[in-house]
């Protein structure tokens, strides 16, 4: 599972958050799905997401045994044929996307490869409306975010939200969200390393690395 | 969780990570902790780092060296130099805390992995939701604040009196000993997890009073809360009920998971698209 509803933030700000999944169903399509999960994943790779996930791995996933070196140069390296071979039993897999065109581009091409599974995007309810249009498709459900009820004031504020809630699992802490955030306004750090170290920390592969960036931009003035 | 201190030199990289603020240096061993009451197993530290193996005496004298000089050593901040962060085996109740906190723990009630089901995601070949249904995921705990079995009583007892439908496939359903009444296995009731979801289904004219009633529930729980609201679309691909109703109830809805519909049966064979519930 992946948990995409409750990202931060407001209808605007989901212009660059299009998630799409793909997941089979015990005792229904699941049966010889493997090839078809994979298929998907290539379908979406031929996109240009900004991360994929298998439910086991993301495709910038924690690196083990690192070198020192790493300190002084360290390289990321979205790994999508990792995420594809690494399918290995019938779950959850999903694909990011940070532009409008790229999603429904891929849209319409898993419209038409067909694959049978049940097929969800998670952005805003108007964004997954118009990429079902641009498909000729019909919606079937939805399931709408409501936000969080917080009578005790335990959350942080929007920008630190808008990081953590990435990670539907609540893997990104808000101290490592304001972490990144510090270390971008002090120039120890670019945005974009800032934003792919967060992904790392999500191991569904949903974090939207791009969004990320942009919100750190945001945060410390550089973009509007 | 655990953090062995032969191997830990006090970076404190660990702090930060820790959704659940469960991680500290004692600065009187020089050592990082975990307080194991805050810790949820969520495995974040530990499985969400990268590593790396430098000999903790070599970095140790190093950093000793660096803070006599002033000088800060900064390893990468998603990094834990010396691989102290090590998973230990963990027996019931306190594997509840694993099982509902780390995502790649698989429920063994459920199958999946994750907190939930697959709620409306297989609508379209299961038919979970049907129209004139309204489905809730009541979510508990994120982000970054956690919960206790106990307070999560507190809401499945009072949505228990309104009569609501569990979801029978939720991995909280599984902890229920009285569907009818919502309570809770004793044993886990103090056992604090990162985050977990109940899930229920009404008719439509029940939006308000559920709404309502987990906002009132919440102000009792310490803790976040988290709702989804799920639901059938017309023939034609639109929501025309749901949609429209929480607007009117001043709900800013903008964010969802939508069901393309898709979906079929391919399966040889295949078991019914309906799911089982208990009343």
């Amino acid at each position: 599972m992946t948990n995409t509803l409750h990202r931060y933030g407001n209808a605007i700000s989901f212009r660059d958050d299009y998630i799409l999944f793909a997941i089979p169903s015990k005792g229904i399509n699941d049966e010889d799905c493997i090839p078809k999960l994979k298929e998907f994943l290539r379908i979406c790779s031929r996109h240009s997401p900004v991360n994929m996930g298998n439910g086991n791995r993301s495709s910038l996933a924690p690196e083990k045994g690192l070198s020192p070196t790493v300190h002084w140069k360290r390289i990321a390296v979205k790994d999508w044929q990792s995420v594809i071979e690494g399918v290995e039993k019938p779950g959850t897999v999903s694909a990011v996307f940070s532009s409008k065109e790229n999603a429904e581009a891929c849209m319409k091409e898993i419209v038409a490869a067909d694959l049978g599974f049940s097929i969800n995007m998670s952005t805003s309810v108007e964004n997954a409306k118009k990429a079902a249009e641009a498909s000729n498709i019909k919606r079937h459900s939805v399931e709408y975010s409501l936000g969080f009820n917080d009578p005790h004031d335990h959350l942080p504020d929007s920008k630190v939200l808008a990081l953590s809630t990435m990670c539907g699992h609540g893997m990104v802490s808000f101290n490592m969200a304001k972490k990144m955030i510090e270390m971008v306004r002090e120039g120890r750090r670019s945005s974009e390393d800032a934003a792919n170290t967060l992904v790392r920390f999500c191991p569904c592969g949903i974090y939207n690395s791009d969004r990320a960036k942009r919100i750190l931009d945001e945060t410390i003035g550089k973009t509007k | 969780m655990i953090i062995n201190h032969q191997k830990c030199i006090a970076c404190g990289n660990c702090v930060a990570v820790c959704p659940m603020n469960a991680i500290y240096v004692d600065t009187k061993i020089n050592r990082a902790n975990i307080d194991d009451d805050a810790c949820v197993e969520c495995g974040t530290c530990y499985r969400g780092m990268s590593t790396e193996n430098l000999n903790p005496r070599f970095a140790r004298t190093i950093r000793k060296i660096a803070k006599s000089l002033r000088f800060r050593m900064e390893p990468e901040p998603d990094v834990c130099p010396t691989s102290a962060i090590e998973m230990n085996e963990l027996e019931m109740p306190r594997l509840v805390r694993q099982i509902f906190s780390d995502p790649v723990v698989e429920h063994t009630s459920t199958g999946i992995k994750g907190r939930g089901t697959e709620e409306v995601k297989t609508n379209d070949v299961r038919l979970r939701v049907d129209t004139g249904e309204v489905g809730y995921t009541i979510e508990f705990g994120r982000p970054g604040v956690g919960v206790r079995f106990s307070d999560i009583q507190k809401m499945t007892r009072t949505l228990a009196n309104l009569g609501v439908t569990f979801e029978k496939n939720n991995p909280v359903n599984h902890l229920l000993t009285d569907v009818k009444k919502g309570d809770l296995r004793a044993d886990i009731l103090n056992e604090k997890i990162l985050s977990a979801i109940v899930e229920i289904k009404t008719d439509i004219n029940m939006v308000e009073k559920i709404l309502l009633t987990v906002r009132e529930v919440n102000r009792d729980i310490d803790t976040v809360t988290a709702v989804g609201i799920s639901t059938r679309c017309g023939e034609d691909g639109e929501d025309n009920i749901l949609g429209p109703l929480l607007e009117k109830l001043g709900y800013s809805n903008f964010r969802a998971k939508t069901n393309m519909g898709l979906g079929r049966i391919t399966n040889k064979v295949s078991f019914t698209k309906t799911e089982g519930q208990i009343k």
